[in-house]
């Protein structure tokens, strides 16, 4: 039998891994906003896994809702890169440098 | 080991490899393709949580709409700005080091804490109260009833969004002839309405 603290482990691990890409990615801004899918796949897991386990529909529900904010997220900001690249040539990150930050 | 446990070991396995594959290649389109292998064994967790509906609209809305929007917009940008190797392993020290204390956390709670979740009292939506009902048709009923406020407020994110990256990469190039339906069909004086005799034609000009 399947237990709860297999799935918490499994949605930490993949929220580590998201958070990695973050981190390691210089190349370009489309890895990162995979990493982000990433890390909102693991805690949906998350929230699916405590609705099983409590018997409760309350995480399903709340799940739908970060999928639809996950993809107007992703639709924001492939619009974004896609005029950034038009205006500026290069989506390298180490570029991407217009606000000295 | 039952048949369960073995098919939850090989859909998180496989997400776990495909998701590490997505931030390490080096091609672009090769990460969305692991992305959308990582969204498909997902979707088959979900199913074994008993989420089914869930585990369809994973399908349907990541596989089938984000991820191939990725995919377009991999294509379309160009991606072939050369990178020097130096610059990337100058952030594998920092990104090893949070991951490594991240995960170690994580999983160190996770190890000592044995969820206790039989004596919780209160929840909103038991799931005995759809029993007989199908896993869609439990989330309708509380999803369009208790939960109408958010749903519609979700509705309205996806409004924003949407008129957001229409207006964000809509843009207005020089030189390009439109049709003006209006002025079209305003023309006077220049057209003839000519009668053909069958089996002679027109003579043009």
């Amino acid at each position: 039998m399947i237990e709860l603290n297999q799935f918490l482990i499994l949605s930490a691990l993949l929220f580590a891994i998201g958070v990695i890409g973050i981190f390691l990615n210089r190349k370009n801004v489309i890895i990162i906003l995979m990493s982000i899918e990433i890390i909102l796949l693991s805690v949906n897991l998350n929230l699916i896994a405590f609705s099983y386990f409590l018997n409760d529909l309350t995480g399903q529900i709340f799940s739908l809702f970060v999928l639809t904010v996950a993809a107007a997220e992703a639709a924001i900001g492939l619009a974004i890169l896609v005029i950034y690249n038009r205006n500026a040539g290069s989506i390298e990150i180490e570029k991407i440098n217009a606000l000295k930050g | 080991m039952t048949a369960q446990l073995l098919t939850f070991y090989l859909f998180s396995g496989v997400i776990l490899i495909s998701s590490l594959m997505v931030i390490s290649t080096k091609n672009p389109v090769h990460s969305v393709l692991f992305l959308i292998l990582s969204f498909l064994n997902a979707a088959g967790l979900f199913v074994i949580l008993h989420a089914e509906f869930l585990a369809m609209i994973l399908i349907i809305v990541y596989v089938g709409a984000v991820a191939v929007l990725f995919l377009f917009v991999v294509m379309m940008l160009d991606f072939k700005t050369s990178i020097n190797k130096d610059n990337i392993l100058q952030y594998i020290p920092i990104g090893i080091l949070v991951g490594v204390v991240f995960i170690a956390e994580l999983i160190i709670v996770l190890i000592n804490t044995k969820f206790d979740l039989s004596n919780i009292q209160v929840l909103p939506n038991p799931l005995s109260d759809f029993t007989g009902k199908s896993n869609t048709e439990a989330i309708g009923s509380v999803l369009y009833t208790d939960y109408i406020l958010y749903f519609q407020l979700s509705g309205v994110i996806l409004l924003v969004a949407m008129i957001g990256s229409i207006v964000l990469t809509l843009r207005e190039r020089e030189g390009v002839k439109r049709q003006v339906v209006s002025e079209q069909l305003q023309r006077q004086g220049k057209i003839d309405l000519v009668d053909v005799k069958s089996g002679k034609g027109v003579d043009i000009l």
